[in-house]
């Protein structure tokens, strides 16, 4: 009877191990309680992030009726299209599309193809000044654009830019748009790591420095370029503060047409009552519409998103 | 003409960066001056001459001190707003970014996901999502949630509800954040964390010792790059404000520039207390 439960006792201690190495880990990361914990938190985080999103994608297919109906509450009985159609139509869509894309492609390129250039010579060229310059250019990142913005409005309109793509494409080619400065260090960053030597053979052979930095530097850039330009495109779409003041109510942006979408709902669609009145579904539906641009863009080159910024080495350095 | 080295490096310096000079001061400097000239004055606007400065020394800023209540109750809000916001977008990318370090399966996936808000959010897109209250939790809309908070002081009420109000839109602000933390983990020689455990070292101990350390220069900027967004993003209502009274007959330029300048003044405080907090002690370097 003794040797049995000797025996039993033997037996348990190693599985209770056992079980504890399972659950637990060598070092307690890579146990089963940790994985099950980890996913569960990733799990959770993501549908949080996500849940805007579903939330909009699942109203704008609801019809009046499903809106009214209490019963329905997240998933619409049918899909709805009408929505898409009202928007679109509301959002006057080709027509600001243009508007759009020339205030956000335009500067977004330009703004990028200068970065570059200042981001080179401050990363190549060891000239008088450098360092105070350097600082400047972080602290137009810091200045709020609303200090700037009346004196600008106010030279603008002297020149004629105001309404007009003008007012945003200007200060891009100036290296002073939107977010200029962190374009700007990024090029400088990654152009300090390209080795000097390439540029010193190209200068025995008597390659002036613009050619080195179109003939050397630039094909080396690519990356950084793809990701800048990403980016710039990105934020020019987002934004709408400065444009709206630029560009005033004749030429909308699509964001600026969602901005007031349901004064421009109630123009577009006339009549009184109950139609005039933009429901969420609609909303919804035309939020999504001014997002779709950018999720397809996203979906196609999310690698160069993410890895741009840790490529672009603004870790702290 | 032979250029000494120097000369050359001063002059192809300056040709590549001059564009950029010939911008910060014809559209940076000088507006920068002019607004502050600006808030000194009322401005009036007329047809026949233009702009027409009258100089009425700081009554722009003593006005808005005691009659724009609207204003600086906006101002105190966005300051409350930045010390509950910050320090949870910096947590939580923290957080998610260590999760993401570990080894995870769809680990590509799940960071798209939290990267995804950075490449969608603009200003009218998150006042549609607030509005429909789907830019929270549905626990933090909860009445008596809020009807608890009401007890709190002003100060300290409004940028809560303000919070709760839209909690998932503060954490969608932390998509850049997770990749820059993402980064500096990885950079982390795993040596090091070896060395540590031989030496008995528990994953929490390591977690505070070792991780958080090295997180700190990530930290500062993350935390700059968060106060610059959240102060510029366009939803934000003292910048709203401050446009609303460019137009306003009796405000104009002048009035909204020394309304600017104050805005100027108290993000630079906040960018400095940001960087008192998290810089880096300078460390003698031993090579």
């Amino acid at each position: 009877m003794k040797s049995l439960k000797l025996k039993l006792k033997k037996n348990i201690k190693p599985l209770k191990l056992k079980l504890r190495r399972i659950l637990f880990g060598m070092k307690f990361t890579d146990g089963l309680v940790f994985k099950v914990f980890i996913y569960g938190l990733l799990i959770i985080l993501a549908f949080v992030y996500l849940y805007p999103l579903l939330h909009m994608l699942s109203y704008s297919f609801q019809s009046v009726e499903d809106l009214l109906n209490p019963m329905v509450n997240q998933v619409p009985t049918k899909l709805y299209f009408k929505n898409y159609q009202d928007a679109f139509f509301v959002l006057n869509c080709f027509e600001t599309m243009t508007t759009s894309l020339t205030v956000t492609l335009i500067p977004a390129l330009i703004q990028t193809v200068i970065a570059s250039l200042v981001g080179y010579g401050f990363a190549r060229f060891e000239f008088k000044g450098k360092r105070v310059w350097m600082l400047l250019v972080v602290a137009t990142y810091i200045i709020p654009p609303q200090v700037t913005m009346i004196p600008r409005y106010v030279l603008f309109h002297k020149l004629g830019f105001l309404e007009n793509a003008l007012s945003i494409i200007v200060p891009a080619t100036f290296g002073q748009g939107l977010n200029s400065a962190i374009f700007i260090l990024i090029f400088y960053h990654f152009f300090k790591q390209i080795p000097k030597a390439l540029d010193e053979a190209a200068q025995i052979d008597g390659a002036n420095p613009l050619y080195i930095y179109f003939r050397v530097s630039v094909p080396l850039s690519i990356p950084s370029f793809v990701t800048s330009f990403l980016f710039s495109f990105v934020w020019y779409w987002n934004e709408t503060y400065i444009s709206s003041l630029f560009m005033g109510s004749k030429n909308p942006t699509l964001q600026m047409m969602l901005q007031n979408f349901v004064s421009a709902y109630k123009a577009a669609m006339g009549g009184t009552g109950e139609m005039a009145v933009a429901n969420e579904a609609v909303r919804m539906a035309a939020t999504l519409l001014i997002m779709l641009p950018m999720l397809i863009i996203y979906f196609i080159l999310q690698r160069w998103f993410i890895e741009g910024i840790d490529k672009a080495g603004i870790t702290g350095e | 003409m032979k250029l000494t080295n120097r000369q050359r490096e001063n002059l192809y310096g300056y040709l590549f960066i001059g564009i950029w000079i010939i911008g910060f001061l014809w559209l940076t400097l000088y507006p920068l001056i002019m607004s502050f000239v600006y808030s000194l004055n009322k401005v009036t606007i007329t047809a026949s001459e233009g702009i027409i400065l009258t100089n009425i020394g700081f009554k722009n800023y003593i006005d808005i001190f005691s009659t724009d209540f609207n204003f600086v109750n906006a101002l105190t809000t966005f300051i409350g707003e930045i010390f509950l916001f910050v320090p949870i977008i910096i947590i939580m990318a923290i957080i998610i970014a260590l999760i993401l370090n570990q080894k995870i399966k769809f680990r590509g996936i799940f960071r798209s996901i939290f990267f995804l808000p950075v490449i969608i959010s603009s200003g009218p897109m998150i006042n549609e999502l607030v509005k429909q209250g789907a830019g929270t939790v549905p626990f933090f809309e909860n009445p008596e949630v809020t009807d608890a908070l009401s007890q709190l002081p002003k100060i300290i009420a409004d940028p809560i509800l303000s919070l709760f109000s839209q909690m998932i839109i503060v954490l969608w602000f932390s998509g850049v954040q997770i990749v820059l933390f993402l980064s500096a983990l990885q950079k982390v020689d795993g040596e090091i964390y070896e060395a540590a455990s031989i030496d008995g070292a528990s994953p929490w101990e390591m977690f505070w010792k070792i991780t958080l350390p090295t997180l700190k220069p990530t930290v500062l900027v993350s935390s700059i790059y968060s106060i610059v967004f959240l102060a510029t993003f366009s939803s934000n209502a003292v910048i709203g404000h401050i446009q609303s009274n460019m137009f306003e007959i009796t405000k104009g330029y002048g009035y909204s520039s020394a309304l600017a300048w104050i805005y100027f003044i108290v993000i630079s405080i906040l960018l400095a207390i940001a960087f008192v907090l998290f810089k880096q002690r300078k460390e003698r370097k031993v090579r």
